[in-house]
């Protein structure tokens, strides 16, 4: 949807700004809460494995990154669960 | 105060130099006002910003000192213009050689601007934050604002320039390093409890912010997310008035000398608006932004 928006406006690459701010967001949390992202990484595993224990996730759809607003850094996690063998899966449409 | 030219030394007696007439009525303050200006990165303003706003808080009635913290590599005394004027240094106050008095360099431009160097072949290591803290205290009872100019880094030199702080202003040019290293620094504040800080957004280029070349003011408050207390332009003129040493705020017509006006009336309590400097990003590099943004 964004891919497409921004080929409306006839921008396919993001402003020099732009990359700047998101790189910078980026450097900066790792800064801040010195979690490199090879830390990252395997924290990462390590989520996933412990969250299998407990229940069925779709391994391959998880998303585990950093997010800051105002100061305050945050570690989300998106975890997309299985349903129980048996159980309903999707609700209808 | 002693006053040096051509290296002899006179007295003359203390406030006697301006007839009462002309000085501007002003409100003492209770106790001067300690406020440090530094950056981590070398190189983005924090000098001229503290010349810049030593000046403007002096034109406007106040009586203030600005020291260079910066030992070994100072740089207040040439962009303010008193180079030559220099006898004794905050080493040689710290050290016993000199009372504070001497080395006060007063600015003969405005009616109480004075200036206490560094010192240029010692290192940091010759000061510690309890000899600067100490050093402040002796200071405040007769001045208004007390200025000091933080040396790049954060080690030994910025902690003795932050140790005596009420208030901690951050330099920053709207640039990928310059607000890495920002961020640090207000990181360091925050851990030294006496943090955040105020921003001063320096050189900034409001054709670049259109083009999208430059990062607008917006997106570094977004990353810094620190009060802001002022934006400064690019200013061909600030390179004009350091070859001449003669601070920009003392030019009616410069505009980089009436954003450092404007902090300098902000630092008093006055609520003074934003410079428009037209640093908007285009409409639809925000209608962009908006629907690229990842989170």
């Amino acid at each position: 949807m964004s891919n497409w928006f921004e080929r409306l406006l006839g921008r396919g690459t993001p402003s020099s700004a732009q990359s700047a701010k998101e790189r910078l967001q980026f450097v900066l949390i790792h800064d801040r809460t010195d979690l490199s992202p090879a830390v990252l990484e395997t924290l990462k595993d390590e989520i996933i494995a412990v969250i299998s224990k407990h229940v069925e996730i779709d391994a391959d759809g998880v998303e585990i990154n950093l997010s800051q607003t105002q100061r305050e850094n945050r570690l989300v996690a998106n975890i997309p669960l299985l349903a129980a063998p048996g159980a309903r899966r999707r609700s209808r449409k | 105060m002693i006053q040096s030219s051509n290296g002899r030394v006179t007295t003359s007696a203390n406030g006697a130099s301006q007839p009462a007439a002309h000085q501007p009525e002003r409100e003492r303050t209770m106790a001067g006002k300690v406020i440090t200006v530094t950056s981590g990165k070398g190189g983005v303003g924090k000098t001229t910003t503290t010349a810049n706003l030593a000046v403007a808080l002096a034109a406007g009635g106040h009586k203030v000192v600005c020291l260079d913290a910066d030992i070994g590599l100072r740089n207040l005394d040439v962009v303010m213009g008193l180079e030559n004027r220099i006898v004794y240094d905050l080493v040689d106050v710290v050290e016993g050689r000199a009372r504070l008095r001497q080395a006060m360099i007063k600015d003969k431009r405005l009616p109480e601007l004075y200036l206490i160097p560094a010192a240029q072949t010692r290192d940091k290591s010759a000061v510690s934050p309890s000899d600067m803290i100490k050093l402040c205290n002796d200071l405040r009872g007769e001045v208004d604002y007390i200025l000091v100019d933080s040396p790049a880094g954060i080690e030994r030199g910025f902690r003795n320039a932050v140790a005596p702080a009420d208030q901690v202003l951050i330099v920053t040019n709207p640039e990928v390093s310059a607000v890495r290293d920002a961020d640090r620094i207000v990181g360091l504040l925050e851990a030294e409890e006496k943090g955040p800080g105020h921003l001063i957004i320096n050189r900034l280029k409001p054709e670049m912010v259109k083009r999208g070349d430059m990062l607008s003011t917006d997106d570094v408050l977004d990353i810094l997310a620190i009060p802001l207390i002022g934006v400064v332009p690019e200013d061909e003129g600030i390179l004009v008035s350091t070859n001449r040493g003669a601070p920009a705020a003392m030019d009616e017509k410069s505009r980089a000398g009436q954003a450092f006006r404007d902090i300098a009336r902000r630092l008093r309590g006055e609520d003074v608006p934003f410079m428009p400097l037209d640093d908007n990003k285009g409409f639809w590099q925000k209608l962009a932004a908006r629907f690229t943004r990842s989170g």
